[in-house]
């Protein structure tokens, strides 16, 4: 019964997802849409589940007071606060459970959860992101003294994307004439993205496509149960 | 009072920045502090986005607006629950159930999904007439669109050897997914870049004032 009915469950549902592309009309067209909101809402708990797994491994972690663990009282203070403004003043286009804060809105001139999120969570996000430009650079150094032709040909077609979308691009090239304007840096940056990416995309797509389009198969039909943990 | 928000608000984003921005340096309590915040708040943000634009409006309001004509969603709210046991190890397998009607609706979605958009769709914009371009260059790019999509598909089939003209073949197509993955680098760079360049406006204009924000 653990096991049975779960993969009789994945089954019913994905072969009634699948029927219902093919025949759309009653039951399997009403029953495809209805599983897929009932997917939004289990998806909406799983998300919950994700909110009350990061407090018990926080809370587990400052009560046996493990390596670091004061930075775990720092995470449980920032959900509860995010959680708690959130929930009792809401957000910018919903009302809490105290109203709308018209009240904290004239102290603050925003909702305290959207100023936590306009002034905290917005920098920390775009802050983070952010640095990812410095280690990208020494990525890109690190790409570039493998010297094989893979690393050459990836190393050039990044240079020649970002010069042509820049104007320093188009201004050391402008002096091509036009019977090979082609060669313009921002015509060859856009050849580049038009075509080769687009092959090489395409290419991922595909594999990709084919891999997760097996993977549903085997998940379907019960050959990979792998979801379902090990007991 | 507003004015005494506002101005907070742009001390502890800047203060904020520069914790993270220490990272640079080395790993330190001030960039963990600001990582852990960063966290929590993202936890929390998602946590409040979930309560108010998923399950009120899919949920709970089509139960306690009209019970009889929603009484349906009670299952889903149901399984919702049970997936929520997860959390107590006794009684882990009940969670199961959802994951299993979870899993299912997703492999259903997926495998239609993908064999649209990522397999025929992806097929049948590549099997053109590679001359029909207006141009030399256009003629060029479709030609090596058809050969780098096929030789980057071939590079892909690991049930055979890479090896004579396959493995050329598959080379060829190697280098197609480096300039793409050239192409992709390049964006993600000028993207990162753009958002540093964001900050920088952030903190020398909106913080100190030295430039116009």
């Amino acid at each position: 019964m653990k096991r049975n009915i779960p993969l009789i469950i994945t089954f019913l549902v994905g072969i009634t997802v699948i029927f219902s592309e093919f025949i759309p009309h009653y039951p399997f067209g009403m029953l495809s849409g209805e599983l897929e909101n009932w997917f939004l809402i289990i998806s909406g708990f799983a998300i919950l589940l994700g909110q009350l797994s990061l407090f018990k491994v926080n809370i587990l972690k400052i009560k046996f007071k493990k390596e670091n663990w004061q930075y775990s009282v720092i995470t449980l203070i920032s959900v509860v606060v995010m959680i708690g403004t959130g929930l009792l003043w809401g957000t910018k286009d919903n009302t809490g459970i105290l109203g709308n804060g018209d009240q904290i809105i004239a102290v603050m001139g925003s909702k305290p959860f959207d100023y936590l999120f306009d002034n905290v969570y917005q920098h920390l996000q775009a802050t983070m992101f952010s640095l990812l430009a410095f280690f990208i650079a020494s990525a890109a150094y690190r790409a570039f003294i493998a010297r094989t032709t893979e690393s050459n040909l990836l190393l050039i077609a990044a240079i020649l994307v970002m010069l042509g979308n820049t104007s320093l691009g188009s201004f050391l090239t402008s002096w091509i004439p036009e019977a090979i304007s082609f060669l313009h840096l921002p015509k060859l940056a856009e050849f580049i993205m038009k075509y080769p990416t687009t092959a090489g995309q395409r290419a991922i797509m595909i594999g990709a496509g084919l891999g997760i389009i097996g993977s549903s198969l085997r998940i379907i039909l019960g050959i990979e149960r792998s979801y379902l943990g090990g007991k | 009072m507003v004015h005494f928000f506002e101005v907070l608000g742009i001390w502890i984003g800047a203060l904020l920045t520069f914790a993270i921005f220490s990272f640079l340096y080395k790993d330190n309590p001030f960039y963990k502090v600001a990582e852990q915040i960063f966290v929590g708040l993202s936890a929390g943000y998602w946590f409040v986005y979930t309560i108010f634009f998923i399950l009120l409006p899919n949920m709970y309001n089509p139960l306690t607006e009209n019970f009889a004509a929603n009484w349906i969603k009670l299952i889903p709210a149901l399984l919702g629950v049970m997936m929520l046991m997860r959390l107590i190890p006794s009684i882990e397998w009940v969670s199961r159930f959802p994951i299993a009607l979870v899993i299912g609706t997703t492999s259903g979605v997926f495998f239609l999904r993908y064999l649209k958009s990522d397999v025929i769709n992806q097929l049948t914009a590549t099997i053109m007439n590679p001359f029909s371009g207006n141009n030399t260059v256009m003629i060029v790019g479709q030609i090596l669109l058809v050969i780098g999509t096929f030789t980057g598909v071939v590079y892909f089939y690991f049930s055979k050897k890479h090896e004579g003209a396959f493995g050329v073949t598959a080379r060829i197509g190697i280098y197609f997914l480096m300039i793409s993955f050239g192409a992709a680098f390049g964006y993600t760079a000028m993207a990162r870049i753009s958002l540093l360049i964001g900050r920088l406006q952030f903190l020398l204009g909106d913080w100190l004032g030295i430039i116009q924000p």
